[in-house]
């Protein structure tokens, strides 16, 4: 198994070189992503199985060597990177103007590449060096916009070697402390105390700069809405993720602390609000797209002060109960959202193109030209506001029953209040979509050639996906606690 | 209601009737616009091979056999799904009428466009419908309950017009805020006292929390009341329902009669009767004043009924009143209220269907939408005329129409419970149905039409035979229940059985 965690790394990388070299790009693209799936399928098989999976590069034993440690929301979100991976380059197969150049599978491959070192990876500094691959795949995709993607792109790039510095320097501070540590288990090296919280404070900073945790998710609106079509469903699906996994990791690793996840509880529900009020008043359609992703982000860190009380009394039973049910809950909804969203960019790059225009008001009567896109996103949205029978519901389901009976009123307020948001931002949207014109108005502009299939059908097996697999998801919700010493 | 001398199985055929509708729904979803062949093909093989699942499983069910199915939905949750007598009451209702609502409205849509997407979610409407007849516990009621307000929204909106989109979101907004209410309910309830099942006399669990914490269990009954009187279309949560009228005919009877406000008040008993228990919800006194609600609904529908010029919002005012009957009988309690609330379910669904499709072919063939333009249109379309008659009349309460069989044994139930002043409403409430009904019935027949209205000549007979064919059964069925009443198997009958079964 150990093979299979070397493998999920360095498959993408050769794919990387090899998609730099030849003309063929798409094609090595396809292939690495049909590879990485099946990867991603065994390894998430195994680690439901047997439990994590450990590995050491190249054979050295720790701490010379590379410890690699396959967790179960490493597993999970591995699976989500491999079904969108695999749909994303279907479209960018499909819509070569939708990749934004021919840099764009190198840059895929890299960046990939980056996501599946940070989930492997289980010591703080490899960790930090897989962060900046991704962050640098994900920068220059950003990039492949064009002239007006370069201001966000190199804000995201700020923003993002900010929070790397953040994460630094609190490495820096637990290996002057301990020496290289384990990211998984670090409590018993770093009891609570002022140091703990200290590194804690600084990781929360630099991956929340990152994940665009509210209110550090100013310039994430931009990046993605400036990206092309087939960057903006990795940049939110998954690059995003990748921070948050980590972010979580530490967390759990270092036992938590009760002020500072009630902090970050109450930053997700702010989040969660400010994020969906705004998608509801935005008039670009990308924009309205990647403020709910401000969103869902938030969803997330919730579990944060559900959690974390277990973890400070590993005894009390009812609070083991709370931070399981929350665990899988929020991990369910990050799994969740990472398919619908990715399901709504597709859809919302297609529509923009074939609208001309990425004003909401420009998607008027577009139904009418692209059915099937329409009702992609109109799926997705149903997803994203955590409707039944959706994934994402499963998962707030069980996110509001820890909150009710971790007595946190505010988190079911939040939870309520952010889908309804949701719900109304993606109602607007194909509201309009589905306004024909008046039969004493201009008939629209003459209708286009439709949306071929193989472009459309990429985000709508997401967003069924989406919907899909909320039902018998059971092992998923367990397959996100293996290995995370949560609830135990 | 698991009753005594029950047998539950587990069984494939529970997730089965819901593929007779769902598969239907994802093959015409991928058909073209021109298959319409197909298209016919699948939706009347569905609607009949769900027609008759449910006939075969009835003499089995009342015999006491229960089918199960689960799957687990979260870690000591499951989805469940559960052939009962309530379950397949609601579910040979919207079953029959479904069947006939098809036809309707391949008859109505016959030039139409967007028709793969149309029966595609009326399809899945059904499903959804199918669902909550089903559904064996509260977190599957939700799910399906939730599921059902999605699906009709594009049914809704299938106009695709200004006036047909604001409709739609009025219906949405109205929805997802009481699915919230619904779900934070059900949520709660969950954590307090572990999954609720729906059982005869109410979940034991949800019985001892009512003892334990008296405040609680009510504020929560508030809750889950709040977000089925949504759909329900209880006052004060009943604007979406005249507004919703944009629709075409075929979704407002789907929305009136079959799927969305028989939802809301099959939730309402379920949630009286299966979750809490009569018994338990009269100690907590949460009964009165959802009676008292139930009887402002009855006359506060009626009484803008009254003023409604437009054929479509006088019957949607009518339904508000109308369906609130339900909730009356349930919330009296007692056995002769509640089975009149339940035999309800069915009488008002033809009824109304009856009235809806009286409209649509009115509006189709001849153009008039209005009550006023319907001087002398008697004469012109008598066979939807005297469908029309037969159903308002029912809704008067006049023998030998459905109607009457409710308000007998609502005002018995009431008699029986001392609640003497209800009788008093349900007089005043069929006067109201007489004086808005009344004088449309009137104009129909014996009008004159004004000199300048010329009413076209209907192109042939009355419409298409696959509208006109629907509506004369459903008329003809609102006065076959009562005469058949006393026979097994009757709509009456069945009620009686679902609410003695459910007595301890």
């Amino acid at each position: 198994m150990t093979d299979v965690l070397v493998l999920l790394v360095l498959l993408p990388l050769a794919g990387a070189v090899v998609a730099a070299l030849v003309p063929a790009r798409a094609v090595v693209g396809l292939v690495v992503a049909v590879a990485q799936l099946a990867l991603g399928v065994v390894a998430a098989a195994a680690v439901l199985r047997d439990g994590p999976v450990l590995g050491e590069l190249g054979g050295w034993a720790q701490p010379l060597g590379i410890g690699l440690r396959l967790d179960g929301p490493g597993a999970a979100v591995g699976l989500l990177s491999g079904v969108v991976v695999l749909a994303v380059a279907a479209h960018a197969a499909a819509v070569p103007a939708a990749t934004g150049g021919p840099g764009y599978w190198p840059l895929v491959l890299v960046t990939v590449a980056g996501l599946q070192t940070v989930l492997v990876a289980d010591d703080w500094f490899t960790t930090y060096v897989a962060l900046e691959l991704l962050t640098v795949g994900a920068v220059g995709l950003v990039a492949l916009g064009g002239r007006r993607a370069y201001e966000p792109a190199v804000r995201y790039l700020c923003v993002a070697v900010l929070g790397s510095f953040a994460y630094l320097v609190a490495v820096a501070l637990v290996y002057a402390r301990t020496g290289p540590l384990a990211l998984h288990d670090g409590a018993a090296a770093m009891p609570p105390g002022a140091a703990t919280a200290t590194v804690l404070g600084l990781v929360v900073v630099g991956l929340g700069l990152k994940s665009a945790l509210f209110p550090l998710h100013a310039w994430l609106p931009a990046a993605h809405a400036a990206a092309p079509a087939a960057v903006s469903p990795l940049l939110s699906a998954l690059v995003v993720k990748g921070s948050l996994v980590v972010l979580l990791r530490v967390w759990t690793g270092l036992g938590g602390d009760a002020h500072l996840g009630t902090l970050v509880g109450l930053l997700g529900g702010l989040a969660v609000l400010v994020g969906g009020v705004a998608a509801v008043r935005q008039e670009r359609l990308k924009r309205l797209v990647a403020y709910s992703t401000v969103a869902q982000v938030g969803y997330v860190v919730l579990l944060v002060p559900l959690v974390t009380p277990s973890l400070l009394d590993p005894t009390d039973a009812a609070a083991a109960d709370v931070a399981r049910l929350a665990w899988q809950g929020g991990m369910l909804i990050l799994l969740a959202h990472g398919l619908a969203k990715a399901a709504a960019f597709l859809a919302a790059g297609t529509l923009v193109q074939v609208a001309g225009g990425d004003r909401v008001a420009d998607l008027r009567g577009i139904a009418a030209r692209a059915p099937v896109v329409v009702m992609t996103f109109g799926v997705a949205g149903v997803a994203l506001a955590g409707l039944p029978p959706s994934l994402a519901f499963v998962g707030k389901w069980q996110l509001l029953t820890a909150a009710v009976a971790g007595g946190a009123w505010w988190a079911v307020l939040v939870l309520l209040v952010g889908g309804l948001l949701t719900a109304a931002a993606v109602a607007r949207v194909v509201a309009t979509a589905l306004r024909r014109p008046d039969d004493d108005e201009d008939d629209a502009p003459a209708a286009g050639a439709p949306v071929p299939r193989r472009v459309a059908l990429p985000a709508l097996t997401l967003a069924v996906l989406a919907i899909g697999a909320g039902v018998g998801s059971a092992w998923l919700a367990d397959l996100t606690l293996v290995g995370t010493g949560v609830g135990t | 209601m698991i009753g005594s001398g029950t047998e539950v199985q587990a069984s494939w055929i529970p997730p089965v009737i819901l593929l007779t509708s769902l598969v239907p729904a994802l093959v015409i979803f991928l058909l073209r616009e021109e298959q319409r062949r197909a298209r016919t093909v699948l939706n009347l093989a569905g609607a009949l091979a769900k027609v008759g699942l449910v006939a075969v499983l009835v003499p089995p069910v009342l015999a006491g056999q229960r089918f199960e199915w689960r799957v687990p939905f979260v870690p000591g949750t499951d989805l469940v799904l559960r052939v009962e007598p309530f379950a397949l009451y609601f579910l040979g209702l919207s079953a029959f009428l479904w069947l006939l609502t098809t036809i309707y409205a391949i008859g109505y849509l016959r030039e139409g466009r967007d028709r793969s997407r149309f029966f595609g979610f009326f399809s899945l409407c059904v499903v959804a419908t199918s669902g909550i007849a089903l559904s064996g516990n509260l977190v599957t009621f939700v799910v399906f309950y939730e599921l059902l307000t999605l699906a009709t929204y594009p049914l809704v909106a299938h106009e695709q017009t200004a006036a047909a989109l604001r409709g739609a979101r009025t219906y949405l907004a109205y929805t997802l805020a009481g699915g919230v209410a619904l779900l934070l309910g059900a949520v709660w309830l969950t954590a307090l006292v572990g999954p609720v099942e729906f059982a005869a006399s109410g979940s034991a669990a949800v019985g001892e929390l009512a003892e334990r914490d008296p405040a609680t269990a009510r504020l929560l009954f508030a809750l889950l009341l709040v977000g089925l009187a949504v759909k329900a279309a209880l006052v004060p949560l009943h604007g979406w329902l005249p507004r919703a009228m944009v629709a075409p005919a075929p979704v407002s009877a789907l929305l009136h009669a079959v799927a969305v406000v028989k939802a809301g008040v099959f939730g309402i008993v379920l949630l009286v009767d299966d979750v809490f228990g009569a018994e338990v919800a009269q100690r907590l006194g949460v009964l009165g004043p959802l009676t008292v609600l139930a009887c402002v609904t009855i006359l506060w529908g009626s009484v803008r009924a009254l003023r409604q010029d437009g054929l479509k919002a006088r019957l949607a005012y009518s339904t508000v009143s109308q369906v609130a009957y339900v909730t009356l009988g349930v919330a009296v309690a007692g056995a002769t209220a509640t089975t009149g609330g339940v035999v309800h379910i069915v009488h008002q669904g033809l009824m109304k269907i009856t009235l809806f499709f009286c409209a649509g072919l009115l509006a189709s063939t001849l153009g008039l939408t209005r009550v006023s333009e319907l001087s002398g249109v008697g004469r012109r379309m008598p066979l939807t005329c005297a469908a029309f008659t037969v159903g308002a009349l029912g809704m008067i309460g006049v023998p030998p129409v459905a109607g009457y069989v409710t308000k007998w044994y609502l005002g018995l139930g009431a008699l029986e419970a001392g609640a003497g002043w209800v009788l008093a409403v349900l007089v005043a409430s069929s006067l109201l149905n007489a004086a808005y009904f009344g004088p449309v019935v009137a104009r129909m027949w014996w009008g004159t039409p004004a000199p300048e209205q010329d009413l076209p000549r209907p192109r042939r007979a009355e419409g298409p035979w696959a509208m006109v064919g629907p509506t004369l059964v459903t008329a003809g069925a609102s006065v076959v229940v009562v005469l058949v009443a006393g026979l097994p198997f009757s709509p009456l009958a069945m009620a009686r059985a679902i609410v003695e079964g459910g007595a301890p």
